[in-house]
């Protein structure tokens, strides 16, 4: 028998980047001694296909629909971003009517975004029932994402200045009887999951991420409210008008993957409660401001940001006065985030690697862009 | 500052709202026109941003600490930046994080100006979470000149860093570990620069890995 069949040294294994728990195609290389993790290294980039560059060659409006395939689980928030950032240029702000609409789409777009996390981060633990749930759920909001702008995943549902679309007919309905059918699935999802105990003991102490650190890392969104800190864009810096409405900022203590799932779970409650106020204050009138056909602002440049389900999500747009933009830059929550992965698998083991993955909620098309 | 918590066009402030009353007007002119699809080169816009200087405490601050160092301290359309010397910018940093409360640096990214000396803007986004502000530092570095690696004061600069020179080929002296990140790490040429085509490739590389002529 060779010396080595019992060799403990550090052994260097790959993961993905074909992996199911990755979400996408993100591949970690792991340092491990045994089952312990001593170091990560992501290896990023099979998804880039170079949105910055393709922004600088397109006009405003053209490159807007480009912006839905970043975070393709919450298109509707990067279309957001987009449109705030170069109306911001133009200092134009969308009509009141197209400011409530987007409002309730885009809170719709977080509530669809946070279910398809918490299916397939429960799916990579090992349950594999809420993953049923959370679909079904989801399905009523991209039905209507879908009867609203023809699309249910990239939807490219506003335009610089507001809408393209006027509301269907029922749309305030449809939105009215989500609000009342959801909170009662979360409570759903919570007996399933919250006081499973194989749920909790498979979280609960695994991946923690202080305050102090997330700040130190540019961690935002979720991650940021586990671990303490009570911010979030649409309360310090409001857009949209999102100061009308009367919501809370879940936040917990411990910075762990449970806390951050706790997090989530309340803030599509209170995504209900913003979607139940806005839907009966709809008001009458225009839904596009004047912006005119050709979309070009004056030089100079603006960085506006947005609370996206995954965090800080900012456009920084240069513009040199000309039809298309001179520069667009993405700042992605899920790319600025995963760069916290190593600190918080450190010294866990590789089963938890999984579920730290998933608490991130990272999507691939974002980080690489 | 103000109007950083009131995003979009309202804004009273002079002379934003001064830019803002154009916009509308210039569509109507192009409309007349027999609908050029792209208007390439309009010589017409201004060619510098209608900032205006940004007085305030902090800006007074900053400019008593580092003299020279900082060039300028403006707004535009209620977000302020400060422009400063390539080698002021880090330190800067430094300073906002450990005595004004600037604890989260946002974003680091470069802009391309091929036609300038000073061939790129390198800028730093941050923010106080006890202050709820946000201010942009700027700096204008030439080609080939490597600026000091933020990462001693923020370790988020690391992965910001590596994008940044992924993109536009600037190399941050002292970073812990100055890899590609988003491209291949044998790849050739710095695609965010402008005279990087959009339909340019590495031809060897795509050859060589992927095993076609080209993947255009």
């Amino acid at each position: 028998m060779p010396d080595t069949f019992l060799d403990s040294t550090e052994l260097v294994l790959n993961m993905g980047p074909q992996h199911p728990s990755t979400h996408g195609v993100l591949r970690v290389i792991l340092k491990l001694d045994g089952e312990k993790i001593l170091g990560t290294d992501c290896v990023i980039g099979y998804l880039h296909r170079g949105v910055e560059k393709i922004a600088e060659n397109r006009t405003y409006a053209q490159f807007n629909p480009y912006v839905d395939r970043m975070d393709y689980v919450a298109a509707i928030s990067n279309g957001l971003g987009y449109c705030l950032a170069v109306e911001k240029l133009l200092n134009v702000e969308a009509p009141p009517r197209a400011q409530v609409v987007r409002v309730i789409l885009t809170e719709l777009n977080r509530i669809a975004s946070h279910l398809l996390w918490l299916g397939t981060h429960a799916l990579d633990i090992g349950a594999i029932t809420p993953v049923f749930y959370c679909f079904r759920e989801r399905e009523e909001a991209l039905k209507i994402f879908e009867q609203y702008c023809g699309a249910r995943l990239t939807t490219h549902a506003f335009r610089i200045g507001g809408l393209q679309y006027e509301t269907y007919e029922g749309f305030e309905r449809d939105v009215k009887e989500f609000c009342k059918m959801f909170p009662p699935k979360v409570d759903e999802y919570e007996e399933l999951l919250t006081n499973n105990r194989i749920w909790a003991g498979r979280l609960k102490g695994v991946g923690i991420l202080n305050g102090d650190d997330c700040k130190e890392y540019g961690v935002t969104g979720p991650v940021l409210r586990a671990a303490g800190v009570k911010w979030d864009l649409r309360k310090a810096q409001p857009y949209s008008g999102y100061e009308k409405y009367d919501f809370e900022i879940p936040t917990r203590e411990n910075g762990d993957t449970y806390d951050r799932y706790i997090v989530r779970m309340q803030e599509m409650r209170q995504s209900v409660r913003i979607m139940e106020q806005a839907v009966e204050a709809i008001p009458a009138g225009p839904i596009l401001g004047k912006v005119g056909k050709v979309i070009k602002p004056p030089v100079g440049e603006a960085y506006v940001s947005i609370e996206a389900p995954k965090g800080e999500l900012g456009y920084y747009v240069v513009s040199d006065g000309s039809t298309q933009p001179y520069r667009v830059r993405v700042r992605p929550p899920s790319y600025v985030n995963l760069q916290a992965l190593d600190k918080m698998v450190r010294g866990a083991l590789i089963a938890d690697i999984v579920a730290v993955i998933g608490t991130l909620d990272i999507v691939l098309g974002e980080v690489d862009r | 500052m103000a109007d950083e918590q009131k995003p979009g066009g309202s804004e009273v402030p002079s002379p934003p709202a001064g830019e803002g009353a154009k916009p509308p007007a210039k569509p109507a002119a192009d409309a007349a026109k027999p609908a050029p699809p792209k208007p390439a080169a309009p010589p017409k816009p201004p060619a510098t941003m209608a900032a205006t200087p940004w007085d305030s405490d902090l800006a007074r601050e900053v400019k008593a600490r580092f003299g020279d160092g900082v060039l300028a301290a403006s707004t535009y359309l209620g977000q302020d930046f400060v422009l400063t010397k390539p080698e002021s910018a880090v330190p800067v940093l430094e300073y906002l994080k450990l005595e004004a409360d600037f604890d989260y640096l946002v974003d680091i990214t470069a802009v391309d100006w091929p036609k300038r000396a000073e061939r790129f803007d390198l800028v730093y986004i941050v923010y106080s979470f006890p202050h709820n502000q946000r201010i942009r530092i700027k700096t204008q570095i030439v080609d080939g000149f490597e600026p000091r690696t933020a990462t001693g004061v923020h370790l988020t600069a690391n992965w910001l860093e590596r994008e940044v020179f992924d993109m536009f080929g600037i190399r941050f002296a002292g970073h812990p570990d100055l890899r590609r990140i988003l491209m291949p790490e044998d790849w050739q040429g710095y695609p965010l620069r402008k005279d990087y085509g959009i339909l340019q490739q590495d031809v060897r590389w795509v050859q060589e890995n992927l095993g076609i002529e080209s993947g255009q």
